[in-house]
């Protein structure tokens, strides 16, 4: 199954739950943001939603900074 | 001490925390500078990296972590990164800001009032960032910010209170706390922005590429020490004519 994250491909299988997709990434979930098909999921539904074929996941946290030239 | 929305803070420096050399180096300004008030902007993680996590070395029982809007280049924008923030868990207030032009960085007041409308009506706290002009200022206060923060002049250039006389004027009309925000390049610029009674100024660039930035960032809240205080003192008028300091007489010894 193939679902995009943070604008890249992955292969996963089916029936990944997100909170593990983000555990095997190697990130610690408490310190982050889920965008899942444009809409952000609660801490609860991390944890219960598996992910769908072709879905967008986006994965946001705080960094250092404020508006700056590109 | 100042209050914003309810929440106290005894110091009137807030810091932003980019550009700063390393993790450490940013912690260790932000700890010299007395700062309670942090910015924090949010971006993709990077998942080649997935551990460079900059803001996990601040201690968030001191630091106000409080979430901008930066890189929003419309409301819309500035809407989902507010929303983002908001669920991170980290409480719902948010600086907002609305650049859409990256050469000036200049905050667009049409998107930034009504990305403030909205997100107002969403509960969130908002405190907007934009240029100096007053009536903007009044209008965002009607729509219910809790804050202004007007700049003193564009990021990152350090040039100082370019804007002094609308920051004057937004001061004196203003219901809610004014911070200077922006431009702000010495500790002289932001003691002037307090001794013009601004409530607070916040400040990243000239800390966060200064020659020894915790040295800077010390210096800073020094310096917002003094113009607060000079503010508060009552500060004595400019005058046209001279006068003189000693008493005129008892001189005939002299002449």
């Amino acid at each position: 199954m193939r679902i995009t994250c943070n604008g890249e491909e992955y292969t996963v299988e089916e029936g990944k739950r997100i909170s593990d997709f983000i555990q095997e990434l190697g990130l610690a979930a408490d310190t982050l943001v889920v965008e899942y098909n444009d809409r952000i999921l609660s801490k609860e539904e991390r944890e219960t939603m598996i992910l769908g074929e072709g879905a967008t996941l986006e994965l946001i946290r705080f960094v250092g900074g404020g508006s700056r030239s590109c | 001490m100042l209050t914003i929305a309810g929440r106290t803070f005894h110091s009137r420096l807030f810091l932003g925390t980019g550009k700063f050399s390393s993790a450490a180096m940013m912690n260790e300004a932000l700890l010299a500078s007395g700062a309670e008030m942090v910015t924090v902007a949010l971006r993709r993680i990077d998942l080649e990296d997935p551990q460079d996590d900059i803001m996990s070395i601040l201690d968030r029982t001191r630091f106000f972590f409080l979430p901008n809007t930066s890189g929003a280049r419309d409301a819309g924008e500035a809407v989902r990164l507010a929303r983002l923030a908001r669920a991170s868990g980290g409480g719902n207030w948010v600086k907002l800001e609305v650049t859409p032009d990256p050469r000036t960085l200049l905050p667009d007041p049409v998107e930034t009032l009504k990305a403030a409308d909205e997100l107002v009506r969403e509960g969130f706290i908002v405190l907007p960032y934009i240029n100096a002009d007053p009536i903007l200022s009044l209008r965002l206060q009607d729509a219910g910010a809790a804050a202004v923060m007007p700049l003193g002049a564009p990021i990152g250039t350090n040039k100082g209170l370019l804007t002094g006389y609308q920051i004057g004027i937004i001061i004196e009309q203003s219901r809610v706390p004014v911070v200077v925000d922006a431009g702000l390049g010495a500790p002289s610029h932001a003691a002037q922005a307090m001794e013009l009674g601004a409530d607070a100024v916040l400040v990243n660039t000239a800390i966060a590429v200064a020659g020894d930035p915790v040295r800077m960032a010390a210096a800073f809240a020094l310096a917002v020490q003094a113009g607060r205080d000079a503010y508060e003192a009552g500060l004595g008028e400019q005058r046209e004519e001279p006068s003189a300091s000693s008493p005129r007489d008892g001189l005939d010894f002299l002449r």
